[in-house]
């Protein structure tokens, strides 16, 4: 987090410059990218300091900005990582851009997941579709060694539409030769017989594996519909509101509080969110 | 050790030298008529201000927040160095003095003030902005039908946010500073003389009279302490809604209302990123690229404009509702939507 006095005085709209070093095509549509971008100034990206479920407001000169989760853990220094779903201006532009491109990246923004109070504890990652970015950030953030300790063990229920979608496969399948992490995969359908995982909605999946709170706190993250199904299963698990942290997004123009469009009731999710638990949310009308 | 504040005086026919006065130090906007409707301009040398307003149309609050203001410059030329890179856009913030502004626009850009400058955050440009210009409010010796300031913390003669208030005496303006910023002002607009006891009698009754002419009222004192879902899920949204075309002259009009957009403009490979004026009225407000879109319907959109002025913001910051009043949206509303009402219903659910 950039020291109070600095982003005070400094003017928070202006991005600071950046380039993209390398683009991953994450899914076999195409229509997921990982941008690896590197500050241009040294000391942007040494004051750049953020912690997993933060975002940035990433901006393209001539097309706009978004607001983008890092799927990199501050662990992993030097670069952010973006994963970025083609949808919009932005998007579409990022999406057509090749290594060397020059962008602006404005933050970091809004809070993280509550890893205080995650220690000692066990951590369930649930994620659907493309929102798996700042989930992806968590995982590797507690398993560098230097936070391997402060947790306990990692359940991940992740699931995509279809096998070519999951994002990240590589780690994936590292992550299930480890005996500190459970990764139950899933797709809502396949035609290949040799799918060595689940089939089914991420809710469904979950309601079978998460069977017992287990002194855990639960990270989701997906779409509307995988939220509002995915609740219920937690709750029945045993899991009390305050332990069940919901990330979510909304569109967004300044990031920082001021442009009035994000707002769920007098909260607003780019400065109080985008991290929210459940007991919180319960207590602000249902309008995201 | 600063002087206390002391009241001053003018006679009223020197209206136009204490103007002209100014000029040698501030850019001066008054009140003027143009095309049937009152609004603030900066006045030519020879031009006059109109005091016979009730209120201006619009807000002066786009001194402090322009509709329009270019926040960055870029260049798209590759052969240029710094292509793609933002660059704050020069401005000047030359001392501004707006005269004649209404107490109540005045206290609304307290209101917003919380929002551009908060502990985490600030906006640069409201800011400077704002600390660049003086406020010599007008008080409001006739009240228009339509304002109900004075159950909104705010009224007809109300101080907060200005620098200086006027008082029309008919023959004599009374001018009581209420800051340094003020003070400065009236030592720049030639005015010395020391207001008399009888001159000060006076303007403590014309305020007296101007708050006693408000018969406009709002209920305000239980909105603090309902539930917000309460209020989320109350059965009068609909009809409040109903005959909404969302075309958003209340959110223009509203000295309270701030949101904004950001938008690239480009041109022959260069531009400028923009803020311009938003609209909670407008779907595209809260539009998301994957077409979802939390407040799709009107009548959510109707609705968060009211529970933002009303409770969230009352909530969020403690500090009243985010409205000061004035009365615009229920004179400019093209089908008579009156914030009066819905502030009776919230406060009475």
């Amino acid at each position: 987090m950039n020291s109070e006095e600095d982003q005070l005085s400094g003017n928070p709209y202006l991005p600071y410059p950046a380039r993209i070093e390398q683009i991953i095509t994450e899914t076999e549509d195409k229509s997921l990218r990982t941008f690896k971008v590197v500050f241009l100034n040294k000391a942007d990206g040494e004051r750049f300091t953020f912690l997993p479920g933060q975002f940035c407001e990433v901006s393209i000169a001539g097309k706009g900005e978004i607001p983008l989760g890092m799927a990199s853990s501050p662990t992993e220094k030097g670069f952010l990582l973006f994963t970025v779903n083609r949808a919009g201006v932005v998007t579409r532009y990022l999406h057509n851009t090749k290594e060397g491109d020059i962008l602006g990246v404005r933050g970091p923004l809004g809070n993280w997941y509550p890893w205080e109070k995650m220690e000692g504890k066990n951590v369930v990652v649930i994620g659907g579709g493309f929102a798996f970015t700042t989930l992806r950030a968590a995982i590797v953030y507690i398993l560098h060694p230097e936070n391997r300790e402060r947790f306990r063990g990692i359940t991940v229920v992740y699931g995509a539409r279809s096998p070519g979608l999951l994002l990240y496969r590589e780690e994936l399948e590292q992550w299930e030769k480890r005996d500190d992490v459970n990764v139950h995969l899933t797709v809502d359908a396949t035609d290949d017989p040799g799918w060595p995982y689940n089939v089914g909605f991420v809710p469904a999946i979950a309601e079978q594996k998460i069977t017992a709170c287990d002194d855990s706190y639960a990270l989701v993250c997906g779409p509307p519909i995988m939220l509002k199904f995915t609740q219920p299963v937690l709750e029945n698990a045993g899991f009390e509101p305050e332990r069940i942290i919901i990330s979510l997004e909304m569109r967004m123009k300044c990031g920082i509080g001021m442009c009035g469009r994000c707002n769920i009731g007098d909260k607003y999710v780019c400065t109080d969110g985008p991290v929210f638990s459940l007991a919180q949310l319960n207590e602000l009308p249902r309008e995201y | 050790m600063t002087c206390p504040m002391t009241d001053k005086i003018f006679k009223k026919r020197e209206f136009a030298d204490f103007l002209r006065a100014l000029k040698k130090t501030y850019e001066v906007l008054v009140p003027v008529r143009e095309q049937g409707f009152y609004r603030f301009k900066a006045i030519a040398d020879g031009e006059e201000a109109d005091l016979r307003f009730t209120n201006t149309r619009l807000s002066p609050k786009s001194f402090v927040l322009p509709q329009s203001e270019r926040m960055f410059e870029f260049t798209l030329d590759e052969k240029i160095e710094d292509a793609h890179i933002l660059k704050e856009a020069t401005r000047a913030y030359s001392p501004t003095a707006i005269v004649g502004i209404r107490p109540c626009d005045a206290k609304a850009m307290r209101l917003v003030d919380v929002n551009f400058n908060n502990p985490e955050f600030r906006d640069p440009w409201w800011v400077k902005r704002l600390n660049s210009i003086t406020l010599v409010g007008l008080g409001c010796s006739e009240p228009c039908s339509t304002c109900f300031c004075t159950s909104v913390n705010c009224g007809p003669f109300h101080e907060e946010g200005l620098d200086v208030l006027l008082f029309d005496l008919e023959e004599y303006v009374l001018a009581r500073p209420l800051t340094e910023k003020g003070k400065g002002l009236l030592q720049s607009g030639g005015v010395e003389r020391d207001a008399d006891e009888g001159s000060r009698n006076k303007a403590h009754k014309l305020r007296r009279e101007a708050e006693e002419r408000i018969t406009s009222h709002v209920p305000t004192d239980k909105l603090g302490q309902k539930n917000v879902n309460d209020l989320f899920d109350a059965p009068f949204w609909d009809d409040v809604a109903f005959a909404c075309i969302n075309c958003g002259t209340c959110t223009f009009l509203c000295p309270t209302c701030w949101c904004f957009d950001i938008q690239d403009e480009v041109i022959r490979g260069g531009g400028d990123r923009i803020r311009n004026w938003d609209s909670c009225m407008f779907p595209l407000f809260t539009l998301h690229a994957s077409g979802h879109n939390p407040r799709a319907e009107k009548v959510q959109r109707v609705r968060q404009r009211f529970m933002h002025k009303l409770k969230y913001y009352v909530d969020k910051y403690k500090n009243g509702v985010a409205c000061v009043g004035c009365g615009r949206c229920v004179r400019y509303c093209p089908v008579n939507i009156d914030i009066r009402e819905v502030f009776r219903l919230m406060n009475e659910l």
